[in-house]
């Protein structure tokens, strides 16, 4: 594994006019790294990794990404998000185009890929998340999970080297979430670059390198999963744990 | 279903009764006190009339009335749409300048009568233009030439071309603003989702605009773009202030020589109705239609 970090965050913080919705948050991402990261809600989860690709931008601090330094009116973003792609909790596909359009608009007008070629790319990867007799269909006519896997090939179609996942499952019925899940899980074995904000720790202890725990906007604990899981540091985070693994 | 007849109970044959005795006492203060000569039977010769000389008929003031009338709301209601698209756009705008823009044209079209706008735009702006442009000329020129039907098919007589041209202009000026808030309620109704999907895969914001929220938007909007141009058919009439030879002018023109006030009017009113109700059922059964499919 390359020691390398793809995502390097210094010192972020975060307002939403005045709610400190970061606090001096700093964190660094391996290349090939999968990173899980949890928290309480409203604990700043999204925001972070929604910093990551630009969606939002941070107010005071120092991040780079994949070479590429991140800051409001930066003329790279649009180079950034090439590079990094994102899963959103409700899917977030478009509504008025096939799940084959779906996958092409991307690669078709923001890297100029030919028709032929995009269309060869989406179908590889509807294969890879299981649904390529979905091709013709409009989005609302799938399932959830379909649709959130559709989602996740949408990104991969762009032959991002990092991918975002904010709360994958959360929007899905529960006997959705395992066909996810196994999507993203065979998506790890490939190597790629994750960073996961999620509440299923079964996922995580399968596939997270590094369990991140947050809350209040500050980054409380740092771990591997193991040591994460059995002994974690602070109570606040033990809490946590008991509190979702109970069931 | 039982027919209108049968649901009927006392208070609407009452309610019935009081309208047939209003309109029978209007109609006896008409014919006792106004004694005023009814001559429907020369209305359908003010339709479509018949040339004696050339033994053929023609389209007569009125029907070329509704003919230029139905022509201007086809091409003041394109040029309103795409007018109205920017307009919509650019109220979304991330530019602050740009958004000022939009919102000043807006709520000066909303807050001075129509009339006034009508006077102001012909004066200052579809004047100009066609002065600028020579068409005056240009389609007096093409008046001029022979085998011209396909013009006259879309333009009526060149000799009237531009004041057409003014009456379109004036016409969509005046409508965009009222367009551009429909697209922009239907720009801004697309989930915040949307465009961070677009932007997520490096988007830029024409792009995301263009592909992602547009198709959206405008697909939304076309319920309330169908009554916006019922409503333009209506507000046409108010280019008749500026000569243009419209329905209502031409009828000015008829009560004015034939004096037939009633039947012209009565007559007119008809039309509008016939078409605007036509085209508003029409509509609702189109989207009935589109709303079964999806």
């Amino acid at each position: 594994m390359d020691s390398q970090p793809i995502i390097e965050a210094r010192n972020l913080d975060k307002f939403f006019g005045k709610f400190h919705a970061l606090k001096d948050v700093s964190i660094s991402v391996r290349q090939g790294e999968r990173v899980v990261v949890c928290g309480p809600s409203g604990s700043g989860k999204s925001t972070l990794i929604r910093c990551f690709n630009a969606l939002e931008s941070h107010s005071s601090g120092t991040l780079v990404v994949d070479g590429i330094e991140v800051f409001e009116g930066s003329k790279d973003v649009r180079k950034l998000r090439q590079e990094v792609g994102m899963v959103f909790q409700q899917f977030n596909l478009f509504p008025h185009l096939t799940v084959l359009e779906n996958l092409m608009i991307g690669p078709m007008k923001v890297r100029k890929v030919s028709r032929d070629q995009a269309e060869r790319t989406a179908r590889t990867y509807l294969d890879r998340v299981h649904i390529p007799e979905q091709a013709e269909k409009y989005p609302a006519q799938l399932s959830g999970g379909q649709q959130q896997r559709v989602a996740i090939a949408r990104s991969l179609c762009m032959e991002t080297r990092i991918m975002l996942f904010d709360e994958p499952t959360s929007a899905l019925d529960p006997e959705m979430i395992n066909e996810v899940l196994d999507v993203m899980v065979e998506l790890a074995e490939t190597g790629m670059t994750m960073v996961v904000v999620t509440h299923e720790m079964g996922f995580a202890r399968k596939v997270a390198d590094t369990m991140v725990f947050m809350e209040e906007g500050r980054i409380v604990e740092v771990a591997p999963p193991d040591q994460f899981f059995t002994a974690p540091a602070s109570d606040r985070c033990r809490m946590f744990l008991a509190q979702i693994l109970e069931h | 279903m039982r027919s209108f007849i049968d649901r009927m109970r006392w208070p609407d044959y009452l309610i019935v009764a009081m309208l047939i005795a209003f309109f029978g006492y209007v109609w006896f203060t008409i014919e006792g006190t106004l004694n005023y000569k009814w001559r429907w039977e020369l209305i359908p010769g003010y339709i479509i009339g018949y040339h004696t000389g050339r033994e053929a008929y023609f389209a007569n003031i009125l029907l070329q009335g509704l003919a230029a009338t139905i022509r201007i709301s086809i091409y003041a209601s394109i040029l309103a749409l795409v007018l109205g698209t920017i307009l919509g756009v650019a109220r979304c705008s991330q530019n602050l300048t740009i958004r000022m823009l939009a919102r000043t044209y807006l709520e000066l079209l909303r807050n001075i009568p129509p009339v006034v706008v009508v006077f102001i735009f012909f004066f200052f702006l579809s004047q100009q233009l066609i002065d600028a442009l020579d068409l005056a000329r240009w389609s007096r020129n093409i008046a001029r030439q022979e085998d011209i039907w396909l013009w006259e098919l879309f333009f009526g007589d060149m000799r009237r071309f531009p004041s057409i041209i003014s009456g379109v202009i004036v016409l969509a000026l005046f409508e965009s603003a009222f367009v551009g808030e429909i697209v922009r309620a239907g720009i801004q109704s697309i989930p915040k989702g949307q465009r961070e999907a677009a932007r997520s895969i490096g988007m830029s914001r024409l792009q995301e605009l263009r592909y992602i929220v547009l198709p959206q938007a405008m697909k939304r909007v076309v319920p309330p773009l169908a009554n916006q141009f019922i409503s333009l058919i209506k507000d046409s009439s108010i280019i008749s202030l500026i000569s243009v030879q419209e329905l209502t002018y031409k009828t000015v023109e008829l009560v004015a020589s034939s004096r037939m006030i009633f039947e012209a009017w009565i007559t007119t009113a008809a039309f509008y109705f016939v078409v605007c109700f036509g085209l508003s059922r029409l509509f609702s059964r189109l989207e009935r239609r589109r709303e079964g499919q999806a």
